[in-house]
Order: C-alpha cells, then sequence, then structure tokens
C-alpha cells in the first residue's frame, strides 16, 4: 500500500509570534474564485460610488484674494509652491501654496494688470494697460523702491510670455513685440494685421515658435528665427487664449468665444484635431496639464471644467456658489492642482483629481487604488457604472442654459436637415464639426536672406 | 498541481504541447475568448484590443507561473500487486498515516439523538452535528474544542454553517432559527417552515431553504430579507445541492425530476428526468461541470450540467441515501449503512470504488467530504464517523479566498469585505459570465423585447391588483348596417356586395385592435402598402 495523505503543518501557516505577519499562499486556480466577473463588477460599482463620495474637488483659497478681480495667474516654472496674480486694479500677489498664504502685495501698474510671466532666473514681469512691462524680484517681499527694471512700450500690453530657455520675452498690445531682457527697446515686431493682439504664448518644447490671437478672430504662429509671423487662421469668433501642449509640442488649444475649445495641429490649421464642448459661454482661458493629457478651461459661465486631451466632452466640471466670472486658470507644474482667478477677486485651488488625496500612501493603498482604477476603467460602460460615474449636481444657470443650447443646436440641425432634403442632392454638403469655425488659413512666404 | 492533471481536467490535449500559443489558449486560467477573426476598421481599437490581448496572455503566463509557488502536493492511496484499493480498511490506513492525519479519522457514539445531519464550515475547521431528536454541537474536530452544544428538545431536518463559524442556521420542527457560535438563539425565521434542506450561497449572502410544501425561499442574511419565494408545484422536495459555479439550486423532487432554479426566475430554469422514483441526493462538482443524482431506484448518475446530459450510470445494492462530491471531483456515496468512494467516476465509466467502508448496524444519513482536507465524514444513526480518504482534499487552499488558518482579525477583515462585495441576486444565472458581455441582438429588437417583457409584467401585475379599474373591452356596435346586412343575408350566398362588406368589417376590427395595442403601449401590425397595393405584398 502506497499512502500520503494532507497533513499541514500549522507551523508553516500561523505565525510563530504575534508581530510576524501569517503567511498568505495563493491558488490561482479559477474554480478556487467562483463569479469573477460578478465580483469584479460589484468592485467596479462600489468603487465607482466611493469616489463620488470622495469626490471633494476645492481645496481652498489663496489668502483673502483681491480686491478687484484676478485677470492673470503666473506659476513658478521652477518651484512647485509658488505662484503670482494679478488683479484690475494693479496689484500683483506673491503666493506660497503649500500654506495658501500671501507673501507679497504691492501696486504695479496704473490700471489693469494684463500679464504675468517668470523669467529664467526666477523673477516677474509684469504688463500693464499703462504701457510698461516691469521686472520685480520675488525675493523681496518690499517693492516699495519700484520694478528693478521697466519697459516702456507706445500702447497698453494684452499679454506677455517668456522664452523657455533665453532672456527674451514677448509681449502683445497694438502688435507682438519681441524684446531682450538687457534692453529697452523691443528687438523685433512680429505682428501681422491685426489691430488689437489679446494674448500671445511661447511654446515651451519647440521654443523659437509663439502663438498670438488677435481682436480680428484670427490667430497667429510666428517664428523668432526668421522674426516674422509663419500662419494665420481666421476662425468664426475670437480666440480668447492658446496654450501649446507640453509634450506634442506641434498642437495647441485655443479657447473659442463660441463656448468651445479647439485642438489644432500648427502644422495643419486646416482643420482642427479635437473640439471641446459642454461650456455655455465663452470660454476664456485654458490651460494643458503639464503631462499633455488633460486640459482645464475656464468660461465666463462660472464654471471650470476639465478635458481629457483625446475625448470631446468634459470629464468633470467645478463650482461653487460665490464663484464669478472664472478669467484665468493654470495647473500647477505636478498636475494635481488647479488656480482659477475668477471676477470677484479670488483665486481657487481645485485637485486635478476631485476624489484624489495628496497624503502619503502605503503600498497596500496604493494597490488597491490602482486595481480600483483598473476595474473602474474595465467596466466604465456598464450603464449603472456609467451613471454613477457621469452624475454631476449641476447650478440650475448651468443647467437650463445647457438644455436651452442643446434645443437649439437641435433645432438648427433639423433645420439644415429640412433644407438639405429639399435642395438638389449634393448642393448642401455637411459641414465637418472639426472645420466649422475655420474660415480660412494664410501661410506667409518667407523671403530668404542669403 | 501538475501539467498532467490540468490538461485532464480541461479534457484538452493541447496543453501538453509545447507550442506557446496552444499552451495558453488551452490553461485552465485562460477565458472565454471574443471573436477574434473580425477584422477592426478603427485603427485606435484595434490597437487597443491588440494590447489588451497582450495583457491578457501576458497574465494567463504569469498566473501559470504562479504554480511553482504552489506548496503541498494532493494525497493518494496506491495499491501495490494483488491489493485493491477498496479492499482497504480504515484501521490498515489508520498505521500507514501521519498522526496528526490519524486524529481525524474518528468516531463520535450518540447513540439516542440520531440520525444526524451534518455540515463543515467553508474553510474545513469546524464541524456542525445536527442530531433529529434535537441535539446541536458545533466544534473544531481537529482540536477537539466545542463551540456549543445545544438540546432543543426538538426535530431538526437540516444544519447549515453560514458565512463563517459565528452563525449557523438549524431546521427544525416548524421554522427555520440562527443561532451564534455560543449556542444563542438569534433569529427565527417565521418564513420558513417546515424545511427539509438548507443552502447557503456565500457570496449572495442568501440562505436557500426548501420544505415538505415545496416552496423555495430565499433569505438575504445580511439584510434579514426574505429576497422572494418560489412554489415548485412539485411536491415535496427530497434533496437540495448549490451549483458553487453559478449558484443556481438544484432541487431533487419526488417525481424523479432535477429542477434547476435562480432567484430572479420564478419558474425552474431547467427541468431533468433523472430517476424512476424520488430523487434521494444531489451533488454537483465545484467547477460546475458534472452532477450526480442519486434515486431511489437505486442508480447513481452522472450528468453534464453544461449540456444537461447524462455521462454514466452506476447502481448501488440498495437505494442510497446521501451523495457528496469533493473538492478534487471524488464521489461519495452512501447506501444502507455503507459508503462508496469513486475516484474519477465522471470522466470514464470506473468499473470498481477507489474506497468502500462498512458502518455496521447504523443507517447513514448525510455524508459531506471536509473542504481541503482528505476527510470524509458521515451522520449516521448512532452518531458521527469521519473517514480519511487520500486525495479527496484539494491540496493549496487561496489564503484570500478561503482560509482554514485564518486569525481572528483575517476573519473580521474577510467578512467586511465579503459584505462589501456582497453579490445581488440578480447576478446569478446558468451562465455567471453574463455580466459585461454584449447583446449581439441589433438595437430595435432589444427593445422590442424590452417592452414586451415590461408590457406583459405591467399587464400581469395590473391584471391581479385592480382588475376592475381596468376599462373592459366592451362590444359595441353589435347590430352596425353592415353586420345586421350580413346577418340578413343567407349564409351560402356570395355576391360582390357580401364580400365588400366582409372586408370593411375586417378593416374596422384591425383598427380597433390596433387601438387598444396603441393604448396599452404593444407594437402594432400596421400594413405598410395601401389597399390598392396591397394585394402585391406579401399575402397576410
Amino acid at each position: 500500500m502506497k499512502v500520503k495523505t494532507l497533513s499541514r503543518s500549522s507551523d508553516v501557516y500561523l505565525p510563530a509570534r504575534n508581530c510576524e505577519v501569517s503567511r498568505l499562499p495563493r491558488n490561482l486556480d479559477p474554480d478556487l474564485h467562483p463569479f469573477e466577473r460578478a465580483r469584479e463588477y460589484t468592485r467596479a460599482l462600489n468603487a465607482t460610488k466611493l469616489e463620488r463620495v470622495f469626490a471633494a474637488p476645492f481645496v481652498g483659497q489663496l489668502g483673502n484674494g483681491h480686491i478687484d478681480g484676478v485677470y492673470c495667474i503666473a506659476r513658478h516654472t521652477r518651484r512647485l509652491n509658488s505662484a503670482a496674480s494679478g488683479s484690475g486694479d494693479g496689484v500683483i500677489k506673491y503666493w506660497d501654496l503649500s500654506s495658501k498664504e500671501e507673501v507679497a502685495s504691492f501696486t504695479a501698474h496704473r490700471g489693469i494688470v494684463k500679464g504675468l510671466a517668470v523669467t529664467l532666473d526666477g523673477n516677474l514681469l509684469s504688463c500693464g494697460m499703462d504701457n510698461t512691462v516691469k521686472l520685480w524680484d520675488v525675493m523681496e517681499t518690499d517693492h516699495s523702491g519700484g520694478p528693478s527694471k521697466t519697459f516702456l512700450g507706445s500702447s497698453g500690453f494684452t499679454g506677455i510670455d517668456h522664452h523657455r530657455s533665453n532672456p527674451i520675452f514677448v509681449t502683445s498690445s497694438n502688435a507682438v513685440q519681441l524684446w531682450d531682457e538687457n534692453r529697452s527697446k523691443p528687438t523685433a515686431d512680429l505682428s501681422w494685421g491685426a489691430d488689437n493682439v489679446n494674448t500671445v504664448r511661447f511654446n515651451q518644447t519647440e521654443q523659437s515658435i509663439i502663438a498670438s490671437t488677435g481682436s480680428d478672430r484670427s490667430i497667429v504662429i510666428h517664428d523668432i528665427r526668421s522674426k516674422a509671423p509663419v500662419q494665420k487662421l481666421v476662425t468664426l469668433m475670437r480666440t480668447n487664449a492658446v496654450c501649446w501642449n507640453p509634450i506634442e509640442a506641434f498642437n495647441f488649444a485655443a479657447a473659442n468665444e463660441d463656448h468651445n475649445v479647439y485642438l489644432y495641429d500648427m502644422r495643419y490649421l486646416t482643420r482642427s484635431l479635437n473640439v471641446y464642448k459642454d461650456h455655455v459661454s465663452a470660454v476664456m482661458d485654458v490651460d494643458f496639464s503639464p503631462t499633455g493629457q488633460e486640459l482645464v478651461t475656464g468660461s465666463y459661465d462660472k464654471t471650470l471644467r476639465i478635458y481629457r486631451v483625446n475625448e470631446g466632452h468634459s470629464r468633470d466640471i467645478y463650482h461653487t456658489k460665490r464663484m464669478q466670472r472664472i478669467f484665468c486658470v493654470r495647473f500647477t507644474m505636478d498636475a494635481r492642482y488647479i488656480m482659477s482667478g475668477s471676477d470677484e477677486g479670488n483665486i481657487r485651488v481645485w485637485r486635478a483629481e476631485a476624489a484624489a488625496r495628496s497624503n502619503v500612501k502605503s503600498a497596500r493603498e496604493r494597490s488597491k487604488l490602482e486595481y480600483e482604477a483598473t476595474l473602474k476603467e474595465r467596466y466604465k460602460n456598464m450603464p449603472e457604472i456609467r451613471r454613477i460615474s457621469r452624475h454631476r449636481h449641476l447650478p440650475k444657470p448651468i443647467k437650463t442654459a445647457s438644455e436651452t443650447k442643446r434645443i437649439e443646436l437641435a433645432s438648427i440641425k433639423r433645420k439644415e436637415e429640412n433644407m438639405r432634403r429639399r435642395s438638389k442632392k449634393g448642393t448642401m454638403p455637411y459641414a465637418k464639426e472639426r472645420e466649422k469655425q475655420i474660415i480660412g488659413v494664410a501661410i506667409r512666404e518667407v523671403e530668404n536672406k542669403v | 498541481m501538475s501539467a498532467v492533471e490540468t490538461s485532464e481536467r480541461i479534457g484538452s490535449t493541447e496543453a501538453r504541447t509545447t507550442n506557446g500559443a496552444l499552451d495558453i489558449l488551452g490553461s485552465i486560467y485562460s477565458r472565454t475568448l471574443t471573436n477574434r477573426n473580425v477584422r477592426i476598421k478603427d485603427r485606435k481599437l484595434r490597437a487597443n484590443i491588440k494590447r489588451t490581448d497582450q495583457k491578457y496572455k501576458d497574465a494567463i503566463r504569469a498566473a501559470k507561473s504562479t504554480e511553482l509557488l504552489l506548496q503541498e502536493d494532493a494525497g493518494f492511496l496506491e495499491a501495490e500487486g494483488m491489493e485493491k484499493t477498496y479492499k482497504f480498511t480504515q484501521d490498515e490506513l489508520l498505521k500507514h498515516v501521519d498522526v496528526t492525519t490519524a486524529h481525524k479519522g474518528f468516531e463520535l457514539k450518540l447513540e439516542h439523538f440520531g440520525p444526524y445531519e451534518i455540515d463543515y464550515m467553508r474553510n474545513g475547521r469546524k464541524l456542525l452535528l445536527g442530531g433529529r431528536k434535537g441535539h446541536v454541537a458545533a466544534f473544531d474536530f481537529r482540536e477537539g474544542t466545542l463551540d456549543t452544544e445545544l438540546h432543543l428538545n426538538e426535530t431538526i431536518r437540516d444544519v447549515k454553517y453560514l458565512h463563517n463559524d459565528q452563525y449557523f442556521a438549524v431546521a427544525q420542527k416548524k421554522y427555520v432559527y440562527i443561532y451564534d457560535k455560543s449556542g444563542t438563539e438569534i433569529h427565527c425565521l417565521k418564513k420558513h417552515i417546515e424545511v427539509t434542506n438548507m443552502e447557503f450561497l456565500p457570496y449572495h449572502f442568501l440562505l436557500a431553504t426548501v420544505g415538505n410544501a415545496g416552496w423555495l425561499k430565499y433569505q438575504d442574511v445580511s439584510t434579514g430579507e426574505q429576497v422572494c419565494e418560489f412554489r415548485t408545484k412539485m411536491g415535496p422536495t427530497t434533496s437540495m445541492t448549490q451549483n458553487p459555479y453559478n449558484a443556481i439550486i438544484h432541487l431533487g423532487h419526488t417525481n424523479g425530476t432535477v429542477s434547476l432554479w435562480a432567484p430572479n426566475t420564478s419558474t425552474s430554469l431547467v427541468r431533468i428526468l433523472s430517476h424512476k422514483g424520488p430523487v434521494r441526493a444531489i451533488s454537483v462538482d465545484r467547477g460546475g461541470r458534472y452532477m450526480a443524482t442519486a434515486g431511489a431506484d437505486a442508480q447513481l448518475k452522472i450528468w453534464d450540467v453544461r449540456m444537461y446530459k447524462e455521462v454514466h450510470a452506476y447502481y448501488t445494492p440498495t437505494p442510497p441515501t446521501a451523495l457528496d462530491i469533493s473538492d478534487r471531483g471524488l464521489l461519495a456515496v452512501s447506501w444502507g449503512p455503507h459508503v462508496t468512494i469513486w475516484k474519477d467516476a465522471f470522466r470514464t465509466k470506473q468499473k470498481s470504488p477507489y474506497m468502500t467502508h462498512l458502518n455496521p448496524g447504523s443507517i447513514v444519513n448525510d455524508i459531506r467530504f471536509c473542504p481541503f482536507d482528505d476527510v470524509l465524514g458521515f451522520g449516521h444513526d448512532e452518531g458521527f464517523t469521519s473517514l480519511i480518504v487520500p486525495g479527496a482534499g484539494e491540496p493549496n487552499f487561496d489564503a484570500l479566498e478561503i482560509n482554514p488558518y485564518q486569525t481572528l482579525q483575517q476573519r473580521r477583515e474577510a467578512e467586511v469585505h465579503g459584505l462589501l462585495n456582497k453579490l445581488k441576486p440578480e447576478m446569478i444565472a446558468l451562465d455567471p459570465n453574463f455580466i459585461g458581455n454584449v447583446d449581439p441582438r441589433a438595437p430595435e429588437e432589444r427593445k422590442q423585447a424590452l417592452v414586451l417583457e415590461t408590457t406583459d409584467e405591467t399587464d400581469k401585475k395590473i391584471s391581479n391588483a385592480d382588475a376592475k379599474l381596468q376599462p373592459k373591452a366592451k362590444m359595441r356596435g353589435k347590430n352596425s348596417a353592415l353586420r345586421r346586412y350580413l346577418r340578413k343575408k343567407s349564409k351560402n350566398v356570395i355576391d360582390e356586395r357580401k364580400l365588400r362588406v366582409e372586408a370593411a368589417l375586417e378593416k374596422e376590427k384591425r383598427m380597433r385592435q390596433n387601438s387598444l395595442k396603441r393604448r396599452k403601449g404593444l407594437p402594432v401590425d400596421e400594413r405598410k402598402l395601401g389597399p390598392a397595393l396591397a394585394r402585391f405584398g406579401k399575402s397576410q
């Protein structure tokens, strides 16, 4: 007789001492793990519910905010916890983001501060409607002695941005001007056409490229190597802000007056890559996450929306009762928080992921979160999970406005369809959603100076 | 577990080949694949699916490689020379096994309260005994420590552990009672009357009971609510078991049928006529592949539950009384005072049993394999006996699923997790993986089916609840001019006018029916073609 029976030694499986952890042997045989699908689904559902339970996007506001509305925010490019903001009464404030406290506050301009930019050595450039660009030392908290440098222009400035690695900055006013930090006069004029240029942004990756938006509903791409504009795109309505994708250097997002944000490829401006819909009023500012995967928009409808780059509708909407029209939004450099400046003078800090928490997590906690994220992704199309994960409370004006907008658009579509049905075949082709807003594109011939 | 055993279980020879791709697809860890032959046009989707496929293959490979880490090997019993395994007695076996195993073979003499019903806890640590005459005992049979012992002075028909050793249910003379570990009566389930059999679905926290009246009732033990109750309409239920793979309840009836039940369907899902006489016992194997039924006609039949086909039939000299299948597929059947254990009895018809045991003078009443151990316990007229059956138990447990060595802390944690991940009763279906599957029907067809389903249900509800409030379909216009004309006209005369009148009446009737259907929200059969063109269309 040959016989062997199971006889497990409890010494192997039970901890010898109290302080030891007990062994957890695994056996992945599916027979030992029945109802795999149902259990995964239940977990995914619970995780989705918990995500909505823990969603608390609002972190707080910075200090006591400004007295006037906040119209520009600059994040420090080399320090995570620093930011500056400029308001309508000409005051600039430095902020310490970790304590949410004000570091310095001073009157920089007469009238509104229209733009802020951070220089290579971490100092702050500000521009205002008082025809000046001023350079401020951020290490100082007392600015009663005035700026360390002042650049004089011929008209009020509307925007400013600094080069990534050279001491060059660009301003927009009635022209797009290139400045050297060490000279008092602009080194080049890059303007093309527009009477008024609204904003200007340097590409941070492809560093010689600048995008500017003009009041003639144009977006112009400039190159500082040839010191000339290169391409011009004219759209149906005005563009309020542009932002370059930090990862895909040739793509930029443009916040439009027609409630949408458009993603363009600068090499191929005849159609947009994506249209981000959902806002019910003009989009005032747009900013890419430093990861290049998401973008945040601030709108005149008093809400903030977060979009995934390859999706057309927002994944989240943030709003509070007291927040007014939003004029500027910025991601922080770690992509985890969002700052928004609005008309009533507060700068609010939001979580980029509403349910995420920034505390240090144990390995177990982290693996659980990752597991749940995978489950949510896997079962996201199940009706109940989709309903719960998409549900947001909206302020009534937004809700009614979006409903009205939906009805209006449907009606326009229906009327167009009627016309199409009654007209000769092929005379009324369908307009592509991604090309609708484009009126025309112009490419400037660059004369070769040999 | 060796590769050979694995391939035998899934019934494929491909697993043994060295070809990597086949090896993966034939592995026990593989899942059903979607149709990969469809050419996907969307580039992004194609890339996504390709990536998912790769992940899936990697996961299978990784799961397969964990087999190296399995610590224990399964037990076995082999005969040498002229010996036969079924000739070995327990006394002989006990001489050859180690001391700890030998301790597991024991006998409890409880002559006054039998016959005994038994139940092991899911992790195989605890044993619950219920004597017909009112004796209940819950204890750890390895350590020999008693949790509780009760004398209820009432008939006991079945005992069942709930999700852990803290609670157990006892089917008493009239009601089902729930006791805790210390023997305190916690609940009396007054809706479960004269219950003969109970099953507990651990992932759904459902206690299913059935009694002589033939009502199958599901009770959610976490919320205390009764989920549903169904009339089987087949008289007293003689046996009951659950399919551990899909939580379907199998009931055996006096007329020889086995019916399959789920909480979301009011009728049985499947009915199998399995025996000429009452079905005495049923058991389903762990993977939900085979079912064994024992009938009063002294037959022991093996069924493929996936196809509902009989695979083999064995017989017992006298009608069998109880039946159980172990984790590794050993089949134990008791008849009179005998216990016979069959090995590999499902896939091939065996000529002789694996082991036999005689319990002289006492008829076996209930028989169970102990999970994760090589032990078979049976309750009989005069107590309880535990047998050593080498090769019965699953050698390697998964500590995150069911842990025989769980500590107090782990037990509490497992309870909380179990409740958080409790499955809904609606998730019970013949195919447990239906969740998340795509319905291949066209959207219109699906909607139509849904509408029909809901209207049927609402119609029923309305007719049941307030039939009086429903507007009656009155036979108005009985005496119209057309009808009068038809009535007056002699029946066997057919002329042009009569044909016209008949057609008009027919049209009216159809319109009436359609308007009634529209009111109920049912699909209307409208003829698309007008009267002029209709004759060229398909004849109705």
